[in-house]
């Protein structure tokens, strides 16, 4: 399942990017080393950092997308530079748990 | 990949973290479009991206010279910032001077010397107090037949 599906699926607003990218796993942290060396390429990765260097870290990881929880505000510049490399942020009120709960329900084919 | 030797200079600025990261995601493009195996990619970018963003934490920038050959990927890391007064501490894992304006942008968590440690096939470190740090991190093609 697409980034674009799981996000109409559970009314995640896509802020930047496509969203074409599937989705192949889910990985939640804040810590920018332990998450360049600990996701994986296709993860949705959830994360409250909404400075830039998440841009980044994504882009090296290759992940999936970004997805920015509990309602954490973007600010403008994110949203440029991640338009500018192509990489797609979620903004969603849900918790970092149920945003991955819930996607993981979708990618699955398990209606919620 | 071609049996040529590709070298490519970054220089790391400061600039408060927002181009932190385009050197190793340059390197990156560059392995890929080389057809580097995928490992060797990402454990280049990952060992890259933690010398590059402590050169950006602790020496307001620097530089950096790759160099690919159809053996090995070098990247060496040069800054004229602190020096690293005691090594053995700064490479244990949870060991961090970062202020804390920069962990929480999401850095200082102690893991940037051991990820870089942890990802290369050959890692050293010089530096002096005072005058600078220069990291070379090596790693070999061979490891998949890339």
């Amino acid at each position: 399942m697409t980034v674009k599906e799981v996000a109409e699926k559970l009314g995640l607003t896509v802020l930047t990017g496509e969203g074409e990218k599937e989705i192949t796993g889910f990985y939640s942290c804040d810590l920018l080393s332990w998450v360049i060396s600990h996701a994986k390429a296709g993860d949705m990765w959830v994360t409250v950092m909404n400075n830039i260097n998440i841009l980044a870290v994504a882009s090296l990881v290759d992940v999936a997308c970004i997805v920015i929880p509990e309602g954490v505000e973007i600010y403008d510049n994110l949203a440029e530079r991640a338009n500018e490399k192509g990489i797609t942020i979620l903004a969603t009120e849900l918790s970092a748990a149920d945003v991955i709960i819930r996607s993981s329900d979708a990618v699955r084919g398990i209606d919620a | 990949m071609s049996e040529a030797i590709v070298k490519l200079h970054y220089d790391i600025d400061a600039e408060d973290f927002t181009t932190a990261g385009e050197a190793s995601s340059g390197v990156k493009k560059t392995l890929t479009r080389l057809g580097v195996n995928h490992e060797v990619i990402k454990r280049v970018a990952i060992a890259m991206y933690e010398a590059e963003i402590n050169a950006v934490i602790h020496a307001n920038g620097g530089t950096a010279d790759v160099e690919i050959t159809p053996e090995r990927v070098t990247v060496i890391i040069a800054d004229n910032g602190p020096g690293i007064p005691d090594l053995d501490q700064a490479m244990t894992p949870g060991w961090s001077t970062a202020t804390n304006l920069v962990r929480e942008m999401g850095f200082g968590a102690g893991m940037g010397l051991p990820n870089m440690k942890r990802y290369t096939d050959e890692m050293y470190v010089d530096s002096k107090v005072g005058v600078g740090t220069k990291v070379t991190l090596i790693v070999n093609m061979n490891r998949q037949g890339a």
